[in-house]
């Protein structure tokens, strides 16, 4: 897939973890994507969706071939992923911290479905700067929605950083954190299998020299 | 006397206790006249971007979510969520606000939301109702309740004497040859004062819903008139349904008049929400001005 080469560094940084994810932890095939009890997964991170295609591709989401035009006229695959589109995605995606609060709606009507799926979401160090992400970090923890999972790609794009880490954004709120190294599958398994009785946030590392 | 916001609150109680799928979403405003006991009714705080996000999230996962705040944080504020997280995810939500244009002046312009219609009207696939009397509000809502689709309603402390049967289209309150006058929501009383009081023989319509747009209910109300003129008069930005009256009457040489709030400054002023109705012509003497001046000849 080429023509998205401003993205290439953001679906870099995301393969590892996107692929760990749809191989050994979601609970969702695409026999089951409309099934209520599935895992959700949710990128909010949706530019550079490359990475994200190719796996959705590679686990039958969508067919292979479709690939090599994706962003031609009809190409159901654009620089931002569309649910109506897109087999498989949960959500349209593409304007920085909107997924978060949506995980957040998507898990509480998990709850209230009495579902047993969980809500996983990927957002971007630098979309955190968006003020969105924050109002949804505290209200996650407030209502205690443990069935949620945001993965933070830690590539260090967030202009001004943040001070104690990223970790301890989420952590001040109540949420239980983990560091890890986003190109270690192994790690990037373990962490997402972890369990946790409140809103659960993993900070993938991912070195820029990679 | 019920208002609309004590007759949208009632109607979405009873409505949560019986039907399953039915979310209530808050932003703190509004928030203790909801069951908080129920799992289905979140408050999320003074956050109204998350506020959106959330009914979005909940929609995906099969409930109904009502949205509601007042009318700035409602629809400006998360503007950007209510397109893509309601819109453009393609799934369905019942927003209902409160304060209208300008119900509570004192508080001034940050509390005023003439633009809130302009700005659904950018979106496609909504549903617009702007009740006029609260006995229209409940089974506007009910039926809102009971689909998948989005809907905006915008409730006022301002509403008409009476109230006409709604869903249906326009409504035809009275008859005349010179033209047609389009009432939305609360600006019917004050229409049919200014008609009268100018002996204006014109036919006047009244829509609670504005969207969709009854064109087929305009456009037989200006065959029975001697002249295509249609002065639209509504309770929120001047001109945000012309365009829906010019496609309507395209192949017919017609005449508009559109009144509503004024676009060409920002009022700083406070006072009463009579005032500001004098002050965008939105009172009888202003209508009555306008129906004269409009339909002269």
């Amino acid at each position: 897939m080429t023509g998205d080469e401003k993205h290439e560094w953001a679906a870099a940084s995301t393969i590892d973890v996107l692929w760990v994810l749809y191989d050994k932890v979601l609970n969702v095939t695409p026999a089951t994507a409309d099934d209520p009890d599935r895992d959700r997964f949710l990128l909010s991170k949706g530019h550079g969706p490359m990475a994200y295609y190719a796996v959705l591709a590679e686990k039958g989401f969508i067919d292979e071939s479709t690939l090599d035009d994706w962003t031609s006229w009809d190409s159901p695959l654009g620089q931002h992923p569309d649910r109506v589109l897109v087999r498989g995605a949960e959500i349209s995606s593409g304007s920085l911290g909107h997924g978060l609060p949506i995980a957040v709606g998507t898990a509480l009507g998990q709850r209230v479905a009495g579902s047993r799926g969980r809500t996983f979401v990927l957002v971007g160090d630098g979309e955190l700067d968006e003020g969105s992400n924050h109002e949804a970090i505290a209200v996650a923890a407030r209502l205690q929605v443990a069935n949620l999972t945001a993965i933070v790609i830690d590539n260090q794009s967030a202009m001004y950083g943040w001070p104690g880490g990223i970790a301890r954004r989420f952590a001040v709120e109540g949420w239980q954190t983990a560091e890890i190294d986003g190109r270690d599958h192994e790690a990037v398994f373990t962490a997402l299998t972890a369990p946790h009785d409140r809103p659960y946030a993993v900070v993938a590392k991912i070195e820029k020299s990679c | 006397m019920t208002t609309m916001r004590q007759a949208f609150v009632e109607t979405v109680n009873d409505e949560i206790a019986a039907d399953p799928r039915i979310a209530v979403v808050t932003a703190v405003i509004s928030s203790n006249e909801f069951p908080q006991e129920n799992e289905r009714v979140v408050d999320v705080g003074i956050r109204e971007q998350t506020m959106v996000g959330v009914a979005s999230g909940l929609a995906l996962a099969g409930l109904r979510p009502v949205v509601h705040s007042y009318a700035p944080f409602l629809v400006e504020r998360p503007y950007e969520q209510i397109k893509l997280d309601i819109g453009h995810q393609d799934v369905g939500a019942v927003f209902v606000s409160i304060g209208a244009s300008y119900d509570d002046p004192a508080w001034g312009r940050t509390h005023q939301s003439p633009g809130d219609v302009a700005l659904f009207d950018t979106l496609p696939g909504w549903t617009v109702h702007v009740p006029g009397h609260p006995d229209e509000v409940t089974p506007l809502l009910q039926r809102a309740l009971k689909d998948d689709n989005r809907v905006y309603m915008r409730l006022s402390l301002h509403e008409n004497t009476q109230a006409y049967p709604v869903g249906g289209g326009f409504t035809t309150v009275r008859h005349g040859k010179r033209g047609v006058v389009l009432a939305v929501g609360p600006m019917l009383d004050r229409v049919l004062k200014a008609v009268d009081s100018e002996n204006a023989d014109v036919t006047v319509l009244y829509a609670a819903t504005v969207r969709p747009f009854d064109a087929n209910g305009l456009r037989t109300a200006v065959q029975n008139t001697d002249h295509a003129d249609v002065m639209v008069v509504e309770p929120y930005l001047e001109g945000t349904s012309s365009h829906l009256v010019s496609e309507t009457l395209q192949q017919i040489p017609h005449r508009i008049r559109s009144t509503g709030v004024k676009r060409h400054a920002e009022l700083r002023n406070y006072g009463t929400a009579e005032d500001h109705d004098a002050a965008h012509d939105l009172d009888v003497v202003g209508l009555g001005s306008a129906v004269r001046s409009f339909f002269r000849g």
